[in-house]
């Protein structure tokens, strides 16, 4: 079962605990922008085949966002860190690139 | 092995004197049911995935449009991935024209599709019910049948009573969710997903298609705006058109063609019980409480529910989702509470953001894409493939395929089966 340490109460949660997000750092488009940044905002998704980035919420604790750098294909978590944030924290992308060298999402790497 | 004259091996056709002939010489002369040949260098079409949809759009490829010059190539084997990993339900009663057209396309192709194939993929239309178990169910099944009705899909609402009498171990009267009625389709049913595929891949075999498993694509080539060719585990191998039907992994490589799709891929997950005596002779769908279940010939409870809800490829799901699952199942069904069960599995489901397929040309030239079929796309096989041969054999969409381009999702125009339809396929 997955589990994942809220960054915010600091409790170690298993996934019945939380609520699944989707994909975490998306730019938000609304009204006014062009068709396809629109369609890219609400639809089109990295969903990649290694490590992804992610909002999960604390439904059943202090009900709070949070982010978190998980791999699809082995589902190791490298990590959980707050939503305030436009790019995950150094310390995780170094502990992925520990495992995982020359690893991308977006602009990450 | 026969070998193939022009083109065609000469495949002995299954029929109850090839039994009593094989029955007489113990079995010995029972022929591989497809070739597994070496790629060729060129071929005018190129199908990656060797699952349902995959075979049965070479198979109409072939049969509908003369495109023989094929080969299916496969990362795994035949039938490994969703088509032998679902709960096998066929059924057409969507709300939305497009999605009717299409699924009942479909299951009009399952009821001759053994003869069509000659294959038994062992269609049963043993009936499907969607039971209503709140107010907003019993209003939104109501308008599905009559909006059925409009299609020429044959569904009805039908009582409690009449549930139970179609369904006696059911115990309708439930504390939390009683049984306020059903849409019931008669002709819906199930199928063997196993023989689909093989059935599917014997007929491409025999049509001289090239079947190529444990074949892994690496890279896809494009010269000027079209594809030139696929690099894999077994070499480089050209083509003039790619079909891209690989369910859970689209994403993978339309990233190897340099676009992205709109889909998740998700787990979910099935499950089935010990064998027991025959007591459920219909499928039984319950959205609200988000469970499925029929019987199998060989007596197993067949078990689904639905999807995980966070990315995931590795085959295997939450075992909470299988625990909510079985819980809601107890309580409609209250005999199966100590059944034991036998194996709980994943594949990787493809879901689109209107829980609609996308059957569709790609910003690429020659590529065309057929995914999201999400957790209903072992039903859709036949009707998939029909509409997928004639996109790739046209290079345009024919009447099936039109509503259900990538584009849809930039022009606001929905398919919308995850409201209308119930989460569940």
């Amino acid at each position: 079962m997955l589990t994942f340490t809220c960054p915010y109460c600091g409790v170690h949660a298993d996934e019945t605990e939380l609520a699944p997000g989707g994909e975490a750092h998306l730019k938000r488009f609304g009204p006014g922008s062009e068709d396809e940044a629109f369609e890219d905002y609400l639809f089109k998704r990295e969903n990649p085949k290694g490590m992804h980035f992610e909002r999960w919420r604390h439904a059943y604790g202090c009900g709070k966002w949070f982010l978190a750098a998980r791999c699809t294909t082995t589902l190791e978590v490298f990590g959980t860190y707050p939503a305030q944030t436009t790019e995950p924290p150094q310390e995780i992308k170094d502990k992925i690139s520990g495992k995982r060298p020359g690893w991308t999402w977006r602009l990450f790497s | 092995m026969p070998q193939p004259v022009g083109g065609f091996a000469l495949k002995k056709r299954y029929s109850v004197f090839a039994i009593a002939r094989e029955a007489a010489r113990h079995h010995l002369g029972w022929e591989r049911a497809w070739a597994s040949p070496a790629p060729k260098a060129k071929y005018d079409a190129i199908i990656v995935g060797a699952g349902g949809h995959g075979l049965a759009t070479a198979y109409y490829l072939g049969k509908n449009h003369g495109v023989r010059n094929v080969a299916i190539i496969e990362k795994g084997w035949l039938g490994g991935g969703n088509t032998g990993r679902n709960t096998t339900i066929i059924r057409s009663n969507y709300l939305q024209d497009p999605s009717a057209a299409i699924y009942e396309k479909s299951r009009s192709l399952y009821e001759g599709l053994s003869q069509d194939l000659n294959y038994n993929v062992m269609f049963s239309p043993r009936g499907v019910m969607m039971l209503a178990q709140t107010q907003h169910e019993i209003r939104g099944y109501q308008r599905t049948a009559y909006a059925n009705k409009l299609q020429g899909v044959d569904t009805e609402f039908i009582s409690p009573q009449r549930v139970k009498e179609l369904c006696p171990i059911m115990d309708i009267d439930g504390p939390r969710y009683p049984v306020l009625g059903a849409l019931w389709q008669p002709r819906g049913g199930t199928a063997r997903h196993d023989a689909v595929a093989w059935g599917y891949a014997r007929a491409c075999s025999d049509m001289g298609m090239d079947i190529i498993q444990q074949c892994e694509v690496t890279a896809i080539h494009q010269s000027q705006g079209k594809v030139t060719g696929v690099s894999t585990t077994k070499g480089e191998i050209s083509c003039d058109k790619l079909g891209v039907v690989v369910a859970g992994h689209s994403s993978v490589l339309a990233g190897m063609a340099g676009f992205r799709l709109p889909i998740e891929s998700l787990a979910l997950q099935a499950l089935v019980s010990e064998p027991i005596k025959p007591c459920m002779d219909v499928v039984v769908m319950a959205n609200t409480v988000h469970g499925y279940m029929s019987q199998s010939d060989k007596g197993e409870m067949v078990i689904g529910g639905g999807t995980d809800g966070f990315n995931n490829y590795t085959q295997r799901g939450s075992f909470h989702h299988i625990e909510e699952t079985v819980r809601a199942l107890v309580e409609t069904f209250p005999m199966i509470s100590r059944l034991k069960m036998l194996r709980q599995w994943g594949g990787i489901v493809d879901m689109t953001g209107d829980r609609s397929p996308i059957i569709s040309k790609t910003p690429v030239g020659n590529i065309f894409v057929n995914c999201g079929w999400g957790t209903g796309g072992f039903k859709a096989i036949p009707g998939s493939g029909w509409a997928m041969a004639e996109l790739m054999a046209k290079g345009e969409p024919g009447p099936l395929a039109a509503e259900f381009s990538m584009d849809r999702f930039r022009a606001g125009k929905f398919i919308d089966e995850s409201v209308a339809a119930g989460v569940a396929h």
